[in-house]
Order: structure tokens, then C-alpha cells, then sequence
């Protein structure tokens, strides 16, 4: 037994001989539980998951020879797990409303019992093999639970449990491994969170994870595997993009880390997903959700750790062959935390008060998201989104530029945006994708063919209107000629009528891609139809006139996802009163000459 | 461990004093200590080992010396009397009477650290509070247990603001007031007294608990004092279910303070000197606002806090409005122009505003019109940017028009008395005055019924 020699804040001295590096230790009478991240001679130093107020030195440290790991095993969709994957409701029976320390909660259920029926492999005599299916359990109406062999075990079945209800304790398999002894299986197993959980090999990048948001899918599109992050400052909209993705994205499971943010923002996830019904099963959205808070006034060592115990859980139900997304909201306060951390230890920073292992942590925790082929056989991936949020909303703070270097898609959310309350305030000359032609092939095998053009028409339209503004706020309005003023009109259109999208609208919330591609496809043929008109010289007042401009920027609110047909009913209508326009323009001119 | 007396300071330096040879002390243990002068103060550990342990003293430590020293342990940690007694009364940072009256006694006391509200015992706060203030009903609705500071500058009028929202601030349709718990750390006397003749005078000072630290008490004390005022929060809001309406001032000085000890105790910095755990620290206070599930009281919270140079990137500003619901920013320029409350509509926020407001709560326009007013008071800004540089005459007609808009959505909307309380209807209505000098196709924010019930255009 060993004992404490110095409290400084979370990071506690201890003497215990034979400690090992990673380790577990529980300390002192109120049983804390920590982590050891430094050994010296003489001394090791611990990092501890709660408030360390009261400890004193003196008292006793007890290792307990493993390292942080989590239960994988069917309960935990639908939960809400605190930074070391502890129930916070199991944690409100036991201490009220507010988290009192040193509680032992595991995190699976004990006593529920599930319906077990073994997968057809598993026969005695047969080989096992890590991260094979044993069997499935239904763990919600929407998930189809695989129970997994631990991955690194390899033996033969010498026994094992008929179809029946069993609780995750009981075992289910009994296996003889390769070296001899043998071992029993059971509906869970265990996995140290630091260590990524091993697949056969990477696959190749995945189809769009569709979000519903037409920004990001028909702009800025994610693969399902890709790595992705919403770096803006405070009040820009990160979270809201991140519930939206957890809402909406056709992903099997969502995984949603509050990491150092509000606690009424899981409330609201905890109060409103229940209620809110799946796109794609039709079913309630919880089923295939689960939560991990550490909120802002929660312990920080524990926000260090709620990244890793997060992506773990989400690597496990990859490897049951799921496409899972996990949003981690924020990356920041993630990396504050190793900061304070590198801080009390003394560890020399370079920026900003930033160990010189930022870089490297934000990398390895990223390269954990990627397309499987699972030791299963399946095919599964994890997504990873994760918000930052910039001091002062300084791109080149270290945290958003060495993410910016890792993801592969970077959703910018612009300050000048939210404050017109253009949300979602993606800004579309900011953000970048590496996945566009990836997705592309999707869009125009299940959408349409003028996908790509159409998408690069925008884009053009956009960084073109943007250069139009800037000589107006030169030189003003009278510098521009009557096409120029109808791309300002056009780009003005796009950004109302198709990039804004309100998270509240309960019409526009999501977004189906046919609808994404339609709404575009009308905003940029009228957009043509009237330079054609322009050309011919009818003057840029007379298309600004009519009601269309302000009848378009609302389609988005009034035309549903079920039936699109007025969209095509609209353009039709804009197509006739042009060619009548033109008719007319044609007979005037005519008349005139 | 017995409650000894040591005469071991190692050293002093600014407010922390090391200590050796001391029995093993815990983390956070309330300390007494006695110097020359007999004057008695208060520290708390702050690090310890069972070499050295490390003191902050509250009310600094000028005139102490080495030799002269006694501290005492006192082998708990700081806690605060609760009774309902409190209410009406005045204390110092560590809750020691400030008034002439006695201490509070009572057998209930709480740590002042309070220990994290566990996010599922939280319920979502979404009723409406009517502040009668145009700028945050309408378009940054305040609801029952949000979080929402003001971001102020010095000279601006934040206390005016923060005192007409205390003396207006109901729930539409419920007639139970709000117990007000004042905290206030470095401020000016004159400051103090404003606030306390506005609770007189607006008859509600038996239903105030304050606490004082003015500019020139012991900075220190301004470290624990926010923590004290919410431990007196909580109790009214959840043992005595009282809806509570917290105002702070200033937590620049608060976060000053901290750093000033993070300094002296050589922690690494992050931005502008301020420790990397301000963050954290900021939110131990501010998450301390909110509902409970199971209880009928809640905390709401109104830090004012003053932009040093106005910058609203400076870390003290910066870091609150990453942690509370949003933030009602004041701006200078609108002062300049005699506007009160000058609200810098662009900036402000409220997050909690969508759950608040629309058919059940207000009107059903009213998230709309909000979003209305942003678009297009924002598209004015940029119109009337444009006539610096070219001329107004050079603008367009639709840019002339916005002009117009912008200076009486200033003028009529923004600007209102001291006094004058309107309610959320009238806010709403004048909304649409506004936005009726705009033509229909300006406004695809609001719903095309909207624009038939409440919009009144007729071309000029
Ligand atoms: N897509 C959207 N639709 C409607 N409203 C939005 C949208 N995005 C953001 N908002 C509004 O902006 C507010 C702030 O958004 P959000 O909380 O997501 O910001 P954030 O970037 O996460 O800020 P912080 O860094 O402080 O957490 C929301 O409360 C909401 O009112
Ligand atoms: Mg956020």
C-alpha cells in the first residue's frame, strides 16, 4: 500500500513501489480514482478524475494493476456515461443532483438480461478467433447488438450457451486457448481506452455521410471514415452543426462526446432525441444514440479522458460492422486539459502554454476514424467530427491549425455569418473538403448526373459575387454592369434560399439530397435564365421586380422532403414568365425600331 | 487532526505563504491567521505536501511577518452558514457580516465549492422571463435559469441595464418575484450604493442578499466571493425553492485576481498572463446557474462583465461567452449616441432563446421576426458602411431604404427609458413597424403569413 505525498490541484504525488506507467490507483479515503502518468525514482505522479479538495498527504494510494478501460457489451446505447464511463443516472440514484466523488458505478448493467441467440459458427470444435461474432443480442428495436470474442483470443470451443436470456455476466463461451488455459467468455469484455482496437485492415473510403445540411452535404461533403472538424468562435453555431449531425446523419450509431461544454446542451440531446424519430428507421433517435459528458465544471483529468473512452466505445460498434459517427464538442477543451496536465507536471510548453505532444495526441486520437474490415469480416467505420473552438476565434491558435493540418474536411464557421444569423454560418470560402470527388460518384449515380457542375457552378458563383461586393464597397453600386449586378442578385439567392437552413425550421431541419440538388438546380437555372435575358438586354431591374427572388428564398420552408414536385410546378412557372418576358422584350424592341 | 496553532511560515510572497514542518493538511482547508497587529484573517490551502504547505491568504498579507505569525488549521473546508435569515443582509466575500448585524448561526452550512450539478439531474430551462427591454425580449429572450451576461466597458451604463432587469424582470402571467442575490467584486462604493438604493427603492431589498467586495477590500476575497454568493444561491433556490436571480459584478476583476495568484504561484500561462485553467475556473461559477428536475427553484445569472480596451477577444470576455448562453453586448459607439440600453444587436446572443419563445410561450412570429430584424438590421449596417465611403446619394434605392431602417430601428427599438417597460407584444409589434419599412420580398425570414397578418407596405 502506498500513500500520498503532495495534492497540487488534480495531479497527485504518490509512494508506491511497483507502480506502472498507465495504471489505475484509488486514493485516499475517498476512494478517487486516478491515473499514473509519470514515474520517477522515487515518486509517481497521478492524474485524478475528480476534485481532489480535502485529500491530504499521508494518505494510502492503492494500484490496481490496469489501465483506464471500458465495458463493451450490449446497454450502453441510449446511456449517458460521464468521462470514465460511469452511468451519470446510476450516479444520480446513488448521490443526488450533484456527483459526489469516489462512487463505483460500472457502466454496463448488472442484473438486465438480454436475449441471447448464438451467431451459427459457434458450435464446440469450432475455432475462435478474436472480434468474432458470438452471438446477438437486440440491445434497442433499431441496433441489432453483436456480442464480440475479446480481440487477441484464439482457442477452441469446448462449450457453450444455448439461445436463452442471460445477464452480461454469464458466460456464454468457453473456449481452450491455443496456449492451454482456458477461457469463458462472457456478453462483454473489457478494453484499455488508450490503445486503438485492432481490424484486419483499413477499407477503402466509404460513401457521403449524408447530414441532411445542405452545406455541408452538397458543399463541403464527408465520407462516412472521414475525419472532420467545425473550428469557430463562441457562438458561431459548432454545436448546433454537431446536434444536427447526431440528428440527421444516415449513420447506424451516433456517439455525442460533451466535452468541457454546457450541460443544458446534453439535457436538451437527453429531452429531445427520445422524441424525435429517425429518418431512416422511422424509429425514436435514442435507440441508436448514446452520450459521454464531462461538462465544463466536471474535472478536467476526467475531460483528458473522455475523448479516448468515447472513441473506444465507437471502434467497438465499428467492429460489429456499424458505421458509426461520434461528434466530440470540444476539441479544445480537450486540449486545455492536456495543457493543464503538461502544466502541473512542468513539462516545457512551446505554444501558448501547449505541450510539444499536442500535435501528436490530435493525430493519433484522429487516425483513430477510418472505413474497416473488421476482425468479424464486416465492414464497419468510425467518423470523427470534432468541434474547436478557437480563443478570440484565431484560426492560427495551435489547437485549429495542427487540427486543420489532420482532418480531411473543415467546416469554418464565420463570426460576420452568425451575427446575420445566417446559420448554419459555414463559410464557403473558408472550409474545404478532400472528399468531393468521392462523393460526386455517389451524387451522380443516386442523384443526379449535373451534381458536380451544378456544385461548381455555385461555388464560382459565390467566390465571383464576393469579389463584385468588394468593388462595390470601393467604388459603389454604379461601377457594376447589369450582368455583374445579376451575379450579386444570384449569389444573394444562394445564400438565402439554399445555404441558410435553420436547425428550428421543423420543415427545413433536414434536408433530403434529392430535395439539396433540386433547390440548388432551380436557384441556378433561374440564375441563367435571367443572363440570358440580360444578354439580350432587358434591363437588370426588371428581373429584380417580380416576386420570384423572395418566393424562391422560402421553398426551402414550404416544399417537404416527401414531395418535391412543387419545386419542379416552380420552375416551370419562373421558365414560362421568362420566355413571356422575353417575347415581350423581343415585340417592344421590334416596335420600337 | 487537532486544531493546532503553528508559528512555521517559511515565506511570503504577494498573497501566498509557504509553510513547513506542518502536520499533513488537506487540500482546500479553511485557514486562520493572526498576526502582530491581533488582526485576524482567512486563507485556504491551496497546495500541500508533507514538506511544504501553500496558503492563500483572502485578505492579503501586508504586515506579516516571519516570526509573528500564527496560522491555524482548522481542518475543514470553507463553508457557509445558510439560514433564511440572509435574506435582506449584507456580507463580505466569506460571508462575514458587512452590515452591523450579527453573523448568521445555523447547523446548516455547505461547502462553498459546491460539487458539479450532474447533467442528468438538469432540466432545460425554457420559461420566458419578460425583462420589459426590447432588445433582449424580442431578439435575445432571457429564460428561467439561463446564464446571460452583459459585456460592457467602462463608462457604459451595464449598471443601469442590470438594475432595470432586476426591477422589471417577471414571468409573464406568474406573479412570484425573484429573490435577488447580489455579488459584487472590486467595484466602486458608489457602484455598491447605486445598486442598493435601486433594491430600496424599488421596495425589494428584503428579498436581496448581497455580497460585497468593493475596489479597495483585499482583491483575494474576490476569489471566493462569487463562490460564497452562489452557495446562498443554491440554498435559496433549492431548499427554500425560490427562483433566483443571481447578478455578479465584475468578473474582470474576479479573473485579475486569479491571475495575479496564478502568477505568484508560477503557473504557466496561456493567453494575456491568464492561467490555462481560467476556463474551467470561469465555468465552476457560471454552470452553477440552472433548473433541476426535481426542484421548483432555479438560478439565473447575470455576470456583467467589463471588455478591457473593448476587446471582446480578450480572454476574460472570450472565455465567458464560451461557457454561458449566450451574451448581451454594449457598445460604445450607441452610447456615443445617447442610445440606452446601448445593445450591439450583431453580437449579442441568447441560446436559450429558441426553446423560449414562438406560439406556446410568446407569439408564434416571434422567433421569426427576431431573425428578421438580425438579417436585415445587419444587411442596414453594411448599407449604411457603404454610404461612409461612396455618399448616401451614390446608394440604391433598396440600399437608401435599409439606411432609413437602420436609424430608426436604433432610435425607436433599441433606445427605450430607464423605465420604460414594454411588454413582449408591444416589443413585437414595434418589431413590425419597423420591418413595414422594408418592401415583402426583403423579408423571406418571416412566413408569408406572417407578412399578411402583421406587415404593412405601402410602396413610396
Ligand atoms: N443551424 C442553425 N439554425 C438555427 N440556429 C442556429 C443554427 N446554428 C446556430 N444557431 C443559433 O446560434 C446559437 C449558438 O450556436 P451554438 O451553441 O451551436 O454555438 P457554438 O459555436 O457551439 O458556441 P460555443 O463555442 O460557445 O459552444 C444557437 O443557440 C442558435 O440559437
Ligand atoms: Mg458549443
Amino acid at each position: 500500500m502506498g500513500k500520498v505525498l503532495e495534492v497540487n490541484g488534480p495531479i497527485v504525488t504518490i509512494q508506491q513501489p511497483g507502480i506502472r506507467n498507465g495504471e489505475q490507483v484509488k486514493i485516499g479515503r475517498m476512494n478517487l480514482i486516478g491515473e499514473v502518468i509519470h514515474i520517477r525514482a522515487e515518486d509517481a505522479l497521478v492524474q485524478v478524475y475528480e476534485s481532489t479538495e480535502s485529500l491530504r498527504p499521508g494518505e494510502r494510494v492503492e494500484g490496481l494493476g490496469h489501465p483506464l478501460t471500458v465495458e463493451l457489451g450490449p446497454g450502453l446505447l441510449g446511456q449517458i456515461f460521464d468521462g470514465v464511463q460511469r452511468p451519470l443516472d446510476k450516479i444520480m440514484q446513488l448521490s443526488g443532483e450533484h456527483i459526489s466523488r469516489g462512487l463505483e458505478v460500472s457502466a454496463l448493467d448488472r442484473e438486465r438480461v438480454w436475449h441471447y441467440v448464438p451467431a451459427p459458427g459457434i458450435v464446440v470444435g469450432n475455432r475462435l478467433n478474436g472480434g468474432q461474432v458470438l452471438g446477438t443480442v437486440r440491445e434497442t428495436e433499431t441496433i441489432e447488438h453483436r456480442v464480440l470474442a475479446p480481440p487477441g483470443c484464439k482457442g477452441e470451443i469446448i462449450e457453450h450457451a444455448p439461445e436463452g436470456d442471460y445477464n452480461i455476466e454469464e458466460i456464454i463461451v468457453r473456449l481452450r486457448l491455443d496456449h492451454g488455459p482456458v477461457e469463458s467468455l462472457m456478453m462483454y469484455h473489457n478494453w484499455p481506452v488508450r490503445q486503438p482496437r485492432p481490424y484486419r485492415s483499413r477499407a477503402k473510403s466509404g460513401l457521403p455521410l449524408i447530414t441532411g445540411q445542405r452545406i455541408l452535404d452538397t458543399f463541403f461533403p464527408m465520407l462516412k471514415g472521414g475525419k472532420a472538424a467545425v473550428p469557430g468562435p463562441f457562438g458561431a453555431g459548432k454545436t448546433i452543426v454537431q446536434q444536427q449531425i447526431a440528428r440527421w446523419a444516415n449513420a447506424d450509431i451516433v456517439l455525442y462526446v460533451g466535452c468541457g461544454e454546457r450541460g443544458n446542451e446534453l439535457v436538451e440531446i437527453l429531452q429531445t432525441f427520445p422524441e424525435l424519430t429517425d429518418p431512416y428507421s422511422g424509429r425514436s433517435l435514442m435507440e441508436r444514440t448514446f452520450l459521454v459528458a464531462n461538462t465544463s465544471n466536471m474535472p478536467v483529468v476526467a475531460r483528458e479522458a473522455s475523448i479516448y473512452v468515447g472513441v473506444t466505445m465507437a471502434e467497438y460498434y465499428r467492429d460489429q460492422g456499424y458505421d458509426v459517427v461520434m461528434v466530440a464538442d470540444s476539441t479544445s477543451r480537450w486540449a486545455e486539459a492536456l495543457r493543464e496536465v503538461a502544466g502541473r507536471l512542468g513539462q516545457m510548453p512551446v505554444e501558448e502554454g501547449y505541450p510539444a505532444y499536442l500535435a501528436s495526441r490530435l493525430a493519433a486520437f484522429y487516425e483513430r476514424a477510418g472505413n474497416v474490415d473488421t476482425l468479424a469480416g464486416a465492414q464497419g467505420s468510425v467518423s470523427l467530427i470534432g468541434a474547436v473552438s478557437p480563443p478570440g476565434g484565431d484560426f492560427s491558435e495551435p489547437v485549429t491549425s495542427h487540427t486543420k493540418e489532420i482532418i480531411r474536411t473543415f467546416w469554418a464557421l464565420s463570426k460576420p455569418l452568425a451575427d446575420a444569423r445566417h446559420y448554419p454560418a459555414v463559410s464557403w470560402l473558408e472550409s474545404f473538403t478532400d472528399y468531393s470527388e468521392r462523393a460526386a460518384e455517389w451524387w451522380s449515380e443516386n442523384v443526379s448526373p449535373q451534381w458536380s457542375l451544378r456544385r461548381q457552378q455555385a461555388l464560382s458563383l459565390l467566390a465571383e459575387a464576393d469579389e463584385l461586393e468588394r468593388i462595390v464597397n470601393l467604388v459603389g453600386p454604379e461601377a457594376l454592369s447589369s450582368s455583374q449586378r445579376w451575379v450579386l442578385e444570384s449569389s444573394g439567392l444562394i445564400k438565402e434560399a439554399v445555404l441558410q437552413q435553420s436547425a428550428l425550421d421543423p420543415v427545413d431541419s433536414y434536408c433530403s439530397p434529392d430535395k439539396q440538388f433540386q433547390l440548388l438546380d432551380l436557384v441556378l437555372q433561374y440564375h441563367q435564365a435571367g443572363t440570358e435575358l440580360i444578354d439580350l438586354g432587358v434591363p437588370v431591374e426588371q428581373l429584380t421586380e417580380t416576386a420570384f427572388g423572395g418566393e424562391i428564398k422560402r421553398l426551402k420552408s414550404t416544399v417537404s422532403n416527401d414531395d418535391l414536385s412543387p419545386l419542379q410546378d416552380y420552375s416551370d412557372k419562373i421558365r414560362q414568365s421568362f420566355d413571356l418576358m422575353r417575347a415581350e422584350y423581343h415585340n417592344h424592341r421590334g416596335a420600337a425600331s | 487532526m487537532s486544531e493546532l496553532e503553528y508559528r512555521k511560515v517559511d515565506s511570503i510572497h504577494g498573497a501566498l505563504m509557504f509553510l513547513k514542518g506542518v502536520e499533513d493538511v488537506a487540500l482546500g482547508d479553511r485557514v486562520q491567521i493572526r498576526g502582530k497587529d491581533g488582526r485576524r484573517r482567512n486563507g485556504q490551502v491551496i497546495r500541500t505536501s508533507r514538506d511544504v504547505v501553500l496558503v492563500q491568504v483572502f485578505e492579503g498579507t501586508d504586515n506579516l511577518d516571519l516570526e509573528n505569525t500564527w496560522v491555524r488549521f482548522l481542518d475543514q473546508p470553507f463553508e457557509l452558514s445558510l439560514s433564511p435569515d440572509m435574506l435582506g443582509r449584507n456580507f463580505n466575500g466569506i460571508g462575514a457580516p458587512r452590515d452591523d448585524r450579527p453573523p448568521i448561526v445555523s447547523s446548516l452550512r455547505r461547502n462553498v465549492n459546491g460539487s458539479p450539478v450532474n447533467p442528468a439531474a438538469r432540466a432545460y430551462p425554457r420559461e420566458f422571463i419578460q425583462t420589459g427591454i426590447s432588445t433582449i425580449d424580442g431578439l435575445n429572450s432571457l429564460v428561467r435559469g439561463q446564464k446571460l451576461p452583459v459585456f460592457s466597458g467602462s463608462g457604459l451604463p451595464h449598471n443601469r441595464l442590470a438594475a432595470q432587469i432586476v426591477r422589471q424582470a417577471r414571468l409573464p402571467g406568474d406573479s412570484s418575484n425573484f429573490v435577488i442575490v447580489f455579488a459584487a467584486m472590486g467595484v466602486s462604493y458608489s457602484d455598491a450604493r447605486f445598486f442598493e438604493q435601486e433594491f430600496e427603492s424599488s421596495g425589494v431589498l428584503r428579498n436581496v442578499v448581497m455580497f460585497i467586495n468593493l475596489a479597495n477590500d483585499p482583491p483575494m476575497e474576490r476569489l471566493i466571493l462569487p463562490r460564497t454568493a452562489l452557495t446562498a444561491a443554491e440554498y435559496l433556490a433549492y431548499d427554500l425553492d425560490h427562483h433566483v436571480l443571481v447578478v455578479i459584478t465584475d468578473m474582470t476583476n474576479y479573473a485579475e485576481a486569479l491571475r495575479e495568484v496564478a502568477t505568484e504561484k508560477g503557473d504557466v500561462p496561456s493567453r494575456k498572463g491568464y492561467p490555462g485553467y481560467l476556463y474551467s475556473d470561469l465555468a465552476e461559477i457560471y454552470e452553477r446557474a440552472g433548473r433541476l428536475r426535481d426542484r421548483h427553484g432555479s438560478i439565473t445569472m447575470i455576470p456583467i462583465l467589463s471588455m478591457p480596451s473593448d476587446d471582446i477577444t480578450h480572454p476574460i470576455p472570450d472565455l465567458s461567452g464560451y461557457i454561458t448562453e449566450g451574451q448581451i453586448v454594449l457598445s460604445r459607439e450607441l452610447h456615443g449616441k445617447a442610445v440606452y440600453p446601448p445593445v450591439n444587436v450583431p453580437p449579442s446572443l441568447s441560446r436559450l432563446m429558441k426553446d423560449g419563445v414562438g406560439k406556446d410561450d410568446t407569439r408564434a412570429d416571434h422567433p421569426r421576426v427576431a431573425s428578421q430584424l438580425y438579417a436585415s438590421y445587419t444587411r442596414a449596417l453594411d448599407a449604411r458602411n457603404l454610404a461612409s465611403i461612396i455618399g448616401a446619394e451614390e446608394l440604391s434605392d433598396r440600399d437608401r431604404r435599409y439606411l432609413d431602417f437602420a436609424d430608426r430601428f436604433e432610435a425607436d427599438f433599441v433606445r427605450q427609458g430607464a423605465d420604460e417597460e414594454r411588454n413582449i407584444i408591444e416589443t413585437l409589434d414595434l418589431a413590425w413597424e419597423l420591418l413595414s419599412l422594408l418592401p415583402p420580398g426583403e423579408l423571406s425570414r418571416v412566413s408569408e403569413d406572417d407578412l399578411h397578418k402583421y406587415h404593412s407596405w405601402e410602396e413610396h
